[in-house]
């Protein structure tokens, strides 16, 4: 057989029925992920066609977007403030329950963001096909797995049948070489990579990520990686599982165990990409040169290194109109600016290691006077483990709001918003015009920059205080 | 599902590139648990004030958008979230069809499952649309032909299988549970 790539490997793994020039493939989903925000719909169908979710078994449901972060609201002392939100929650319980699906509901100590509970459960592993009503899906190619976001007509579909639709995308390569710098992460990684291929550079592709960079990351960081895949377009990202990934899966309660670890591990180290397969495009990018990162405009590619200015671009609307939105100028650098809060959490940024990355700044320090900083872990376990380990301590100490699990302040549907005008120094993945709140304006850090900026109360460089 | 053969109106121009499902409806009004009602909340954020009261200026509000179905919008329409109640909004406005150079993966075949069309036309094509605010235009979706009032026409790419479906008003649903059998078969191999 000629040499394929990774994806062509899971991807042929996985079809029922190959694609023509007039019918797509059939492809098999193994593990179906669902939130209470992209889910109703799709139950609504099933239920007016009289139709069962055909396998619970591969079916996981949480609650995270809509949710609230606000402790006396998760455990029930006072009722969640948003109505419609509360309805939401309720309604994925009735249909769980209705359809014989598992759900790590409100008060379950394994609940959290949907993209970061399933790998920490290991639930997600390599060469699987993972879908979810969420675009940020591509997180669980960190593993070596097929992943990406669905609609919720999609979303019926898999329930319905286990199966998708779907035309198979093209491949591309993006090799990293060198080494990441001091103070520089995979936050800052994935937006020098958005930065060079820009928006929608991914779109059509499935992207995997390669080289000695990539290889020398830890699962958290490829993670974050991954997640962002789509922010340049691409429904999905991988990488290949290595000795990082088995040593993590491991570890994980829902890992195959014994003689079924073994030849689960046997099978999972083929899913490489052989020598001399070819992509249809690739980009090379040198890790030694990049930067904190820094967004300074309203999506997640115009970025520029934090000691850096912004573009000193003429007579484009829609960057002039990005800028006014953002109350910067052309030029100007992004040192120094201004902060009015400051977010670390989300399915890109949530995890332990960006906790323990935050604490490291936070340590002994305080957030600087007017600044409001929500830290808000990825899942109930992961709250758990920063408590046990003294970061949530440092946080409090410092005078950080630690809160609940949920996606909270990315998206502002849960009662976490940010006031219109403010600026937000945000961990999550999209800047988008009043992603965080109507009129709010939101720059794109590490949780390392977040946390430096936290504590000077402006736009800082985290090596300053490293 | 109703066939969709052919959308014929005059256009709304939003030039803006990249214009991200996030603005086409914002996160906020993703707690509904039904599909209807959302043309309301169409573009909240840049049709409405602060006090709820729409901005006379952008274009959804003037009169001559009520009846448009066709909306001509800049580079990468409709990146970012997945959330199918982005092209469930733009329908219930009254959209039918939407033009741009380039059309992000997920709203692009969120928007084939639900009868809206994505038509990605060339540069120039683009150009003269977003120039001509208004224009009649005609899309053709047999001939997978796109018309402008000059009679200039151009062939707009459009997957095979979707367009079958959306031509005949078959539902994907319906096509995917009949090949049931073979998923069995491939289920069975797997265990």
């Amino acid at each position: 057989m000629s040499a394929r790539t990774l994806f062509d490997k899971v991807w042929a793994a996985h079809e029922v029925v190959a694609e023509t020039p007039d019918t797509p493939a059939v492809l098999y989903i193994d593990l179906h992920l669902i939130h209470e925000v992209t889910s109703p719909q799709a139950f609504s169908v099933l239920k007016s066609l009289g139709l069962p979710v055909r396998r619970p078994d591969r079916t996981l449901a949480t609650m995270d977007h809509s949710t609230p972060t606000n402790t006396d609201q998760v455990f029930g002392k006072v009722p969640i403030k948003v109505d419609a939100a509360a309805r939401q929650v309720r309604q994925l319980e009735i249909n769980a329950a209705e359809f014989g699906i598992e759900l790590f509901g409100m008060r379950d100590e394994r609940r959290g963001i949907v993209h970061v509970i399933s790998p920490e459960l290991g639930c997600t592993q390599p060469g699987m096909t993972i879908v979810c009503g969420d675009s940020h899906t591509s997180t669980h190619g960190a593993f070596g797995a097929l992943a990406f976001g669905i609609g919720t007509t999609e979303v019926g579909h898999v329930f319905a049948t286990q199966s998708l639709l779907q035309r198979k995308p093209k491949t591309f390569a993006v090799n990293v070489e060198g080494r990441l710098r001091p103070g520089v992460t995979a936050k800052d990684l994935i937006l020098a990579i958005i930065g060079k291929i820009g928006v929608s550079g991914g779109t059509g592709y499935v992207l995997e990520y390669r080289g000695s960079t990539i290889r020398a990351l830890s699962m958290d960081e490829r993670m974050t990686v991954c997640n962002m895949s789509i922010e340049a377009g691409a429904r999905a990202g991988m990488i290949a599982a290595d000795e990082v990934t088995f040593d993590y899966l491991k570890k994980t309660p829902r890992a195959p165990k014994g003689k079924e670890w073994d030849s689960a591990l046997a099978h999972w180290r083929t899913l490489n990409t052989d020598p001399g397969a070819a992509f249809n495009a690739s980009v090379d990018i040198d890790a030694s040169q990049i930067e904190p990162m820094i967004t300074y405009g309203t999506n997640p590619g115009m970025a520029v290194p934090i000691g850096g200015a912004i573009p000193d671009t003429v007579g484009d609307e829609v960057f002039d109109k990005a800028l006014r939105y953002m109350g910067f100028h052309n030029g100007e650098g992004m040192l120094g600016k201004p902060v009015n809060v400051v977010f670390i959490g989300s399915c890109t940024n949530g995890r332990l290691e960006d906790l323990q990355a935050a604490a490291r700044i936070l340590k002994g320090r305080v957030v600087a006077p007017g600044v409001h900083l929500l830290i808000v872990p990825g899942s109930q376990q992961i709250k758990q483990q920063a408590e046990d380990s003294g970061l949530a301590e440092i946080f409090r100490a410092a005078g950080a709001d630690w809160r609940e699990s949920g996606c909270s302040m990315c998206l502002g549907m849960n009662g976490d918003t940010v006031a219109a005008g403010q600026y937000s120094i945000s961990t999550s993945n999209r800047n988008f015009e009043g992603r965080q709140g109507v009129g709010a304006r939101t720059l794109l850090v590490s949780p390392l920059t977040a946390a430096a900026s936290a504590v000077k109360g402006r736009i800082t460089d985290p090596r300053e205080l490293m | 599902m109703q066939p969709v053969k052919r959308v014929s109106s005059k256009t709304v121009v939003i030039a803006s590139s990249n214009i991200d499902t996030d603005q086409i409806i914002p996160a906020r009004f993703l707690t509904t648990t039904t599909k209807q009602g959302l043309g309301k909340q169409l573009f909240a954020d840049w049709r409405y004030a602060k006090d709820g009261s729409p901005i006379p200026e952008f274009v959804l509000n003037r009169p001559e958008a009520r009846a448009a179905q066709i909306l001509v919008a800049g580079r990468n329409f409709g990146c970012g979230s997945s959330r199918e109640h982005a092209p469930w909004a733009l329908l219930d406005f009254g959209f039918r069809a939407v033009i741009s150079t380039e059309i992000a993966d997920i709203f692009r075949g969120n928007s084939l499952k639900n009868g809206l069309l994505p038509i990605v036309v060339d540069e120039q094509t683009s150009r003269w649309l977003l120039d001509h605010p208004g224009a009649d235009v005609d899309i053709d979706l047999e001939a997978t032909r796109l018309t402008l009032p000059t009679g200039a026409a151009v062939l707009f790419p459009i997957e095979a299988f979707a367009r079958h479906c959306l031509l005949n008003g078959i539902d994907e649903l319906g096509y995917l549970r009949s090949k049931l059998e073979s998923i069995e078969r491939y289920e069975a191999a797997l265990a």
